[in-house]
């Protein structure tokens, strides 16, 4: 019955979402205040009939209501509940459903605190949103509805895939889409923008802080994904440039070039039409990343389930959506610049730097995912373009944004002097490139160039960051103030400075090396000795797993116990090897079990991965940077 | 209990279609992620080592969707492992080694792309794209200027 | 302003690409040694283990180079047509047995027929990688001169032969 409730609400949803966006963008165009006041009461039914299609869904789940052929697919009767739970977005019908909740969610968000806004101009959101969940509920309806159901309906179901039964990519998919997805506000408060006789002066500062929520969110989701696959897929890597996950990087890319471009636009007027395309440009490689996961169209470990017609379906939803904005755009956007001047040197040229280098990156990314496709398409060949080009590339746009970084936080808007900018710039430039220099050689035993500079850049970064952070607060006769949105910005570029630091150091000094065990026998890697205790063989909820208990010392000193497993899960008969980790803030010790080589003899990989976990706790640092800028006063006005 | 062999068997035999893809894909990478790991150090001489790991970083797994050679185990992984370790201590070059890949496998093989007339452009398109975003700044912030 | 118009013009060049894409079949790879001369070999006869082939044997006639394994699902699914196929005096069938069990192949070759004039034995795998060879079945055909004139990935069967061997069998005699 609830899986029918649950078809039936969703449909419901696709006809409430039709007259959302129909009512709101008329009423707007007519300037009707009887069909803009519908415009939130739709919303709100929407995401209503939305939760309830989802809630439908999560209830089949965890009821083990194996009827349904999307449940039968992704779960079992043995499958922890956390994991029935994680398991309705695990495949594609239920991802989309996922993602459809999160926009109406987000909708139902731009309802509750949009009243500061015009009427019209909300009315008009609103309604660009409300087409963009029909587009969705329709796709999912007519292709990918996670509510069919199976006859006879089996006893029990084919197991989560056991690569998601795991808590980072339990959490993973939502906190991505709530980022991906959170882009359409920013994608629907351009359009109402554009659409608008006169553009009003205050459309940056309202879209400012949907835009940076969203973003923190898809920085979160990325990092996660980054993190999982380093702990779960066994080789230690965290970034591969497959093609899912570079589309993921791109709207983050555009998302933060959109931030800075709207931190201009609000404070001086200008660079109207660079934001107005930012902001279509980000949702729209939020739409292209979800096709191309979801076509076929590209080689991809992450890929879904692949599916031309569904492919095609989303190919043309897009044209829609991406080709009507940019049409728009086009026609609109001269209308709106403004003439403002600024010196050379100042705020607005170096974010003017930023957003092109950040653009460049952007269409580098984009250039190495649809490169081999196109010569494919045009019987040039067939190539592929891996990891050993993306690194190369994406340091020559890099290097520059990440040297100018520091500058454009100092610089004052309209006109600062190169001088000023030096003369607040050179001590932390001189600490850190002593400490640059001495970390990596003093350390870690090693210098090289590449190694040097991003230890220096990333160093000045931080250093320079917490000088901003300092200038934030002023203690005004005896009373504590904050500037949140100056203490934000520098939290998020002093978890950048950590990012960067983290990345190199791994890259330069990881170690990682197969070696074949007896029992008994130790081995050194990296200044750490490894003994090999036992094997034995446990059992968990639904799977049995081979165990190895390996010792860890640290010269004499006995610092862990690692406990690597082989698992086979007992419905899919699927082997995965978890690895075992030692985590400390300054490094990572990591040991994965390979193969029996016969005679109580085991294969078995370990690494060293110094600085890793500054990677992904820069990324939260920057996540928390956004958190505290969208929690300055003025929003709350 | 399938093994190792039928798995790739049916890996290496499946036409992929709509239907079995998700298993295709699946089985592809609960093969490659258990057994990905050698019995040991190829070289002992950790430069020729080092060189080895990145090489077979480089290569693509062509049964894989998307995975180098070195972080699978099929047994195309293994054996094309084992053809480059040949060749460095045969002293071969690591343009040699790409060299004999790409003649019998196709450019696809190699993650990083080779020097060819159709992939100029993409390898000087960082240089090409940098240099005309630092026309584009000069020629906005020449023009606030004068305003 | 016509500068404007550079986004929607730069996304309607990218989109038919998608378009065309879509319809590709990824699976395909196409093979380097099209128009090339087979690798020479050596290998020992699967039947006849004291027996050697050699590569030059082979240049007499056009024949087929099908690469098998009796753990290839998709091997078991073409046996029949080639089995026709070898009967049928079309073109002489070489196989070359990959990365496989002896016994296994024996027994397999003995229970389902063997269709093949002669099976080279490539145990190592390394024989199969000049071939750029990287899954079973594969099946070459070549000409009298040794030149690999097609190749296809996956089980033949009468539609694929009829479609995609047989024009070229009658080019080259």
């Amino acid at each position: 019955m609830f899986p029918e409730i649950g078809h039936f609400a969703l449909i419901l949803a696709l006809v409430v979402s039709l007259c959302q966006g129909s009512v709101s963008l008329y009423g707007a165009a007519q300037q009707n205040k009887d069909l803009i006041t519908l415009s939130r009461p739709l919303a709100h039914t929407q995401s209503l009939f939305v939760l309830i299609a989802f809630a439908c869904l999560v209830y089949s789940f965890v009821s083990d209501d194996f009827s349904v052929l999307y449940v039968a697919s992704n779960s079992q009767l043995a499958l922890p509940l956390l994991f029935k739970v994680s398991a309705v977005w695990g495949a594609h019908e239920g991802s989309l459903l996922l993602w459809i909740l999160i926009l109406s969610s987000w909708t139902t968000l731009v309802c509750l605190f949009s009243k500061n806004l015009p009427d019209i101009f909300s009315s008009r959101v609103i309604g660009v949103l409300g087409f963009l969940n029909f587009g969705f509920i329709l796709f999912t309806l007519f292709t990918s509805n996670p509510f069919e159901r199976i006859f006879p309906s089996p006893l029990d179901g084919n197991d989560l895939n056991p690569l998601l039964q795991d808590i980072g990519l339990a959490i993973h998919p939502p906190i991505l889409y709530v980022g991906y997805v959170g882009f359409a506000v920013a994608y629907a408060f351009a359009i109402s923008a554009m659409l608008s006789e006169k553009l009003d002066k205050n459309w940056a500062k309202w879209t400012r802080p949907w835009t940076t929520a969203a973003w923190l969110f898809l920085t979160i989701g990325i990092a996660l994904g980054s993190w999982w696959a380093y702990y779960e897929l066994g080789w230690g890597g965290w970034w591969f440039w497959d093609p899912v996950e570079n589309a993921s990087f791109m709207p983050w890319l555009i998302g933060t070039a959109l931030i800075h471009s709207l931190a201009v636009t609000e404070k001086r007027g200008v660079f109207i039409s660079w934001t107005l395309l930012l902001s279509v440009s980000a949702f729209s490689l939020s739409l292209l990343g979800t096709f191309l996961v979801r076509s076929g169209i590209l080689i991809s470990v992450h890929a879904f389930a692949t599916d031309p017609e569904r492919g095609l379906f989303i190919l043309i939803f897009l044209i829609s959506v991406i080709g009507g904005a940019l049409l728009l755009y086009a026609k609109k956007a001269s209308d709106l610049d403004k003439k403002v001047s600024f010196g050379a040197v100042s705020r607005e040229t170096f974010l003017l730097l930023n957003n092109v280098l950040l653009v460049i990156a952007t269409i580098l990314i984009l250039l190495g995912t649809l490169a081999p496709l196109v010569l494919e398409v045009f019987n040039m060949g067939k190539i592929s373009i891996g990891a050993p080009w993306f690194e190369i590339a994406m340091l020559v746009p890099m290097i520059p944004l990440l040297i100018l970084v520091t500058m454009g936080m100092h610089s004052l808007w309209i006109k600062d002097s190169s001088f000023n900018l030096y003369k607040k710039l050179r001590s932390p430039l001189g600490i850190a490139t002593l400490v640059g220099i001495v970390i990596p050689t003093v350390f870690y035993g090693r210098s090289g160039l590449l190694l040097l500079i991003g230890s220096i850049i990333s160093i000045w970064i931080i250093i320079s960051s917490s000088l901003s952070l300092r200038s934030s607060w002023k203690n005004n006769q005896g009373r504590f103030q904050i500037n949140r949105s100056v203490a934000g910005m520098s939290i998020a570029h002093l978890g950048l400075g950590v990012f960067v630091f983290g990345v190199t150091i791994v890259s330069s000094f990881g170690v990682e090396t197969d070696r074949g065990f007896s029992l008994g026998d130790q081995i050194s890697v990296a200044g750490y000795e490894y003994k090999l205790n036992s094997i034995e063989n446990v059992k968990g909820p639904n799977y049995e797993a081979i165990e190895a208990d390996i010792s860890v010392f640290d010269g004499s000193e006995l610092i862990s116990h690692l406990r690597p497993q082989k698992r086979t899960y007992l419905v899919q008969k699927s082997p995965m090897t978890e690895a075992a980790i030692l985590a400390k803030w300054n490094k990572d010790l990591f040991v994965a079990l390979g193969d029996s080589l016969g005679n109580d003899s085991w294969s078995i990989r370990i690494q060293y991965k110094p600085m890793v976990r500054w990677i992904w706790l820069g990324c939260l640092i920057m996540a928390l940077g956004g958190l505290i800028a969208i929690s300055d006063k003025r929003y709350r006005r | 209990m399938i093994s190792g062999k039928e798995t790739l068997g049916l890996l290496l035999t499946m036409r992929i279609n709509q239907n079995n893809v998700f298993l295709v894909l699946f089985l592809c990478l609960i093969m490659n992620f258990t057994h990905a790991i050698d019995s040991g150090l190829a070289f002992s001489d950790p430069k020729l080592q080092q060189r080895y790991e990145t090489l077979i970083s480089e290569i693509r797994c062509l049964v894989c969707q998307n995975q180098s050679i070195k972080s699978s185990n099929v047994f195309l992984a293994v054996d094309l492992r084992n053809e480059v370790k040949i060749m460095i201590s045969e002293g071969k070059s690591n343009k040699e080694i790409a060299n004999f890949l790409a003649d019998r496998y196709g450019e696809f093989v190699l993650y990083r792309p080779r020097f060819k007339p159709n992939t100029i452009f993409l390898w000087l398109s960082p240089f090409i794209f940098l240099m005309i975003g630092m026309f584009v700044v000069y020629k906005v912030v020449r023009k606030k200027i004068i305003t | 302003m016509k500068k404007h118009y550079l986004p929607i013009l730069f996304f309607l060049a990218i989109m038919p690409i998608f378009f065309i894409g879509l319809d590709r079949d990824k699976s395909v790879l196409p093979s380097p040694l099209i128009g090339k001369k087979i690798p020479e070999f050596s290998l020992p006869s699967l039947i006849n283990s004291e027996l050697q082939i050699d590569s030059s044997e082979l240049l007499n006639n056009t024949f087929l180079f099908n690469v098998w394994a009796t753990w290839c699902v998709g091997c078991l699914e073409e046996h029949d047509f080639l089995m026709k196929l070898s009967e049928s005096n079309e073109i002489p069938i070489v196989g070359l047995n990959w990365r496989d069990n002896h016994n296994d192949a024996l027994a397999w070759l003995r229970d389902y027929g063997n269709p093949y004039t002669i099976i080279a034995e490539d145990v190592s795998g390394r024989v199969a990688i000049d071939w750029g060879v990287y899954g079973a079945p594969e099946s070459f055909l070549v000409n009298s001169n040794g030149i690999i004139l097609h190749k296809h990935l996956g089980p033949l069967d009468d539609d694929i032969w009829e479609r995609d061997f047989r024009a070229i069998i009658n080019d080259a005699n």
